[in-house]
């Protein structure tokens, strides 16, 4: 008999029963819908010990790699510690080790942790400000490339977490933080995979992070990258995307600008209608979509018609354009 | 749907169709044909498309006769907020017809699709909250 471990108790689960009969059988209310593995309702995570590869029926890649399962299939081979796939892992300290801006409203974080965070280029992490407003932000670095967490913070107008992280925040300063969570990244395999990663915005920042993690593990279709802004101060990181694009065939950057006229080497209009007309056939594709919300959920929709899988769409509905609303 | 009989019945039919990976063949079809429908496409509009596209999964496994624990009740309640929104026979059907569109695409024989279409014709009332 194995024993699963969620909101703070152990529970045992008997042979031949699913996490989720168990949890229900203890009165444990947490959300299910069709039990037969289809509706996905029931998708959980396993933060320590590993689910039974039955139980990862039909998730994606990003999902199965992150230990994610489904409870009504999972008959637990050993003992797990599981959370619902929102849950948040407690938060730990971090020094703010660099800041950097990058454009007129976008401001470089690095952030180095007491305790090390293992995540993946494009999850998010949650930082705390000093009055308890939390705020999420993609990460832009690479860990087996860059020392610590690189966020890009935009400021906002009116908002409180990005006004204080450009404000008010030092180098050296520590603060609170917690994550990784997040399905938007890049899964190693299926090397000759065209990507197409679209973005406006800050949400440059996960593409930053799955772009570079891509060529590291030795990607070597096309990577096209599309980011958009209304007007040209809007963008940033031209410089390095540039280089990279001369100096590495796979990679190719397109800088696109909604609003104002485009100039030379930009392409005029909306990122993902730009890249929707310039690769009209998804099919084969992985996409990954970051930035402003209604422009990830038409990018979505447009993509998933011209011909590519929702498995082989990833987009983070938090790594939004962190609209701050207070 | 859920007493014995049925089920034994449902299975065969979905062995005939393939199973699992019959499902898996025909949910993105069916789902894109959906979506593109302007008689239906309203209803899903602003919904997350991946938990849709999970519940389109659901549907075709029940509907061909698979593994499900769906009940009368489940559908009424899935469903109420679209009835509140105008969902109707007209929808239904075009539904029915967009799952008949897959299989044909899919070179499922024509008994095939009647049993299946039969199945899905079943949940009529529950869907729509009768």
């Amino acid at each position: 008999m194995v024993s699963i471990r969620f909101n703070q108790q152990w529970f045992d689960v008997s042979d031949d029963e699913t996490v989720l009969d168990a949890l229900l059988r203890e009165g444990v209310s947490v959300p299910y819908s069709c039990r037969s593995g289809a509706c996905q309702t029931c998708m959980m995570r396993a933060e320590t010990g590993k689910p039974p590869e039955d139980a990862q029926k039909g998730l994606k890649p990003t999902r199965k790699a992150r230990n994610h399962f489904l409870a009504c299939l999972c008959k637990p081979e050993m003992d797990m510690e599981v959370v619902l796939p929102t849950d948040l892992p407690p938060p730990v300290k971090a020094t703010v080790k660099r800041l950097l801006p990058l454009s007129a409203d976008i401001i470089e974080v690095t952030l180095t942790t007491e305790i090390p965070v293992d995540y993946r280029p494009g999850q998010f992490i949650t930082v705390m400000s000093p009055d308890r407003l939390s705020r999420s932000y993609s990460l832009a670095s690479v860990p087996e490339e860059d020392e610590g967490l690189v966020l890009h913070v935009r400021r906002l107008p009116g908002g409180r977490v990005s006004g204080w992280i450009h404000e008010t925040l030092r180098e050296g300063d520590t603060l609170e933080c917690s994550g990784p969570l997040g399905d938007c990244f890049y899964v190693p395999g299926q090397p000759s995979q065209p990507l197409l990663l679209i973005g406006t915005g800050s949400g440059l920042a996960p593409l930053y992070g799955i772009l570079r993690d891509a060529l590291r593990h030795g990607h070597d279709a096309p990577i096209r990258l599309f980011h958009g802004s209304r007007d040209a101060e809007g963008l940033y990181l031209q410089n390095e995307l540039r280089i990279l694009a001369e100096n590495d065939p796979r990679f190719d950057y397109t800088p696109c600008l909604s609003g104002s006229e485009a100039p030379p080497n930009h392409a005029q209009g909306r990122a993902h209608t730009v890249a929707l007309t310039d690769i009209a056939n998804l099919t084969g594709w992985r996409i990954f979509l970051c930035g402003h919300p209604e422009m990830v959920q038409q990018a979505r929709f447009q993509a998933f018609l011209a011909g590519a899988l929702l498995d082989d769409i990833h987009a983070d509905p938090f790594s939004l354009d962190k609209l701050e609303t207070e | 749907m859920t007493d014995a009989t049925q089920n034994t019945q449902n299975t065969s039919l979905y062995e005939r169709l393939g199973g699992a990976a019959a499902v898996d063949a025909a949910v993105t079809i069916f789902y894109r044909k959906v979506i593109a429908d302007s008689r239906i496409n309203s209803f899903f509009a602003g919904v997350d498309m991946e938990k849709q596209a999970a519940k389109q999964k659901a549907f075709l496994t029940m509907a061909f006769g698979g593994p499900h624990n769906y009940t009368g009740l489940d559908m009424r309640r899935g469903h109420a907020r679209l009835v509140e929104m105008g969902l109707n026979d007209s929808h239904f059907d075009a539904v029915l017809e967009n799952l008949g569109a897959t299989l044909q695409e899919l070179n499922v024989p024509a008994a095939m699709i009647a049993e299946v279409t039969s199945i899905a014709e079943s949940t009529r009332n529950d869907v729509l909250g009768r």
